[in-house]
């Protein structure tokens, strides 16, 4: 261990904000990138059923239609 | 070899595979970086010179190296896509781009925050960091390549033969620090033979390039996912898929 106390570790023998701003800026890109490659993908999925939905209605309306039955 | 290979230009294959994939690279991932940055942060001994600043390194190396070798996989993918007219080379590019342009902004934010305290500036147009710069706008370029078109395959092309020509930045990153003058030091952990520092400062840094680098393959492997299915929006087994997911979510 090369620090004495937390508060040490913190001040990073005075180049706290430096180390700690690189790191915390990578952490915040990183969870970002994370969050939205996440949520993207269930978007993806998402998009997909509504489009399943919609063509399955229309081919529905489409047989009815030919049948000669109003809805 | 191509026989063996041939399996997995199927994208469902793909698909499956990338999604094993994914736990193992997180756990691998989160172990690697755990040890690699307790390591480096706490019990690896300060620089002589640049004292405790000098942990920003096992940040800023492996995002920087990682950042090129990214673009090198996006590269080699792009060629792939160009020539054999693999559609999933193209899913593979547009997943890697945002990975790669994380990382390049990375390296260049830890590189501006090591900057200041050691040469007295945030920022410098100098060879190494101009030249990672461009980096960065080849990695947003291919990123709005992508985007432009509403048609894939006219996008992955576009975007495939911007990050081919994008290569030629990659060599020059690489030796800008030996051909031009410059602020940026020489390589320290990435010559040939051995590493010039030493070894209590080096084993650390291994663990991070490898947890990080696990790291980029775990969110190219859930954007590749995602760029597949919507590249087989209309095939059975997408159908199939989606449907079974919702289905398990909506019980």
């Amino acid at each position: 261990m090369q620090f004495d106390s937390f508060s040490a570790f913190l001040d990073m023998g005075g180049y706290g904000f430096f180390v700690w701003l690189s790191y915390g800026s990578a952490f915040l890109l990183f969870a970002i990138l994370l969050w939205s490659s996440l949520s993207g993908h269930k978007h993806t999925k998402q998009q997909i059923i509504k489009k399943l939905n919609r063509d399955e209605k229309l081919r529905q309306r489409a047989q009815q239609s030919s049948a000669g039955v109003e809805p | 070899m191509w026989k063996w290979l041939h399996p997995y230009a199927n994208p469902e294959t793909s698909y499956h595979l990338v999604g094993k994939l994914i736990p193992w690279f997180a756990v691998v991932s989160g172990a690697l970086l755990t040890i690699g940055l307790f390591w480096g942060l706490l019990f690896a001994p300060p620089d002589y010179q640049q004292g405790d600043s000098f942990r920003i390194f096992y940040l800023h190396v492996p995002a920087a190296s990682l950042s090129m070798g990214i673009y090198l996989g996006m590269a080699i993918a792009a060629f792939c896509g160009l020539v054999w007219q693999l559609r999933l080379a193209g899913a593979a590019v547009a997943a890697m781009a945002p990975v790669g342009a994380v990382f390049t902004a990375i390296a260049l934010i830890s590189g501006a925050a090591w900057g200041k305290p050691m040469w007295g500036t945030w920022w410098i147009w100098d060879a190494r960091l101009t030249s990672e710069l461009i980096l960065l706008f080849l990695y947003l370029g291919v990123m709005a390549l992508n985007s432009a078109f509403d048609d894939k395959i006219a996008a992955g092309k576009s975007a495939g033969i911007l990050a081919l020509v994008g290569v030629i930045n990659l060599p020059i990153i690489k030796y800008s620090v030996e051909w031009w003058n410059t602020l940026h030091q020489g390589a320290t952990v990435s010559k040939l033979g051995k590493p010039s520092m030493t070894l209590d400062m080096f084993y650390p840094f291994v663990f991070c390039f490898l947890g990080f680098a696990f790291l980029s393959a775990v969110i190219i492997c859930i954007r590749f996912q995602s760029q597949i299915l919507q590249h087989n929006v209309t095939r059975p087994w997408v159908k199939k898929l989606v449907t079974v997911e919702e289905n398990k979510h909506a019980v």
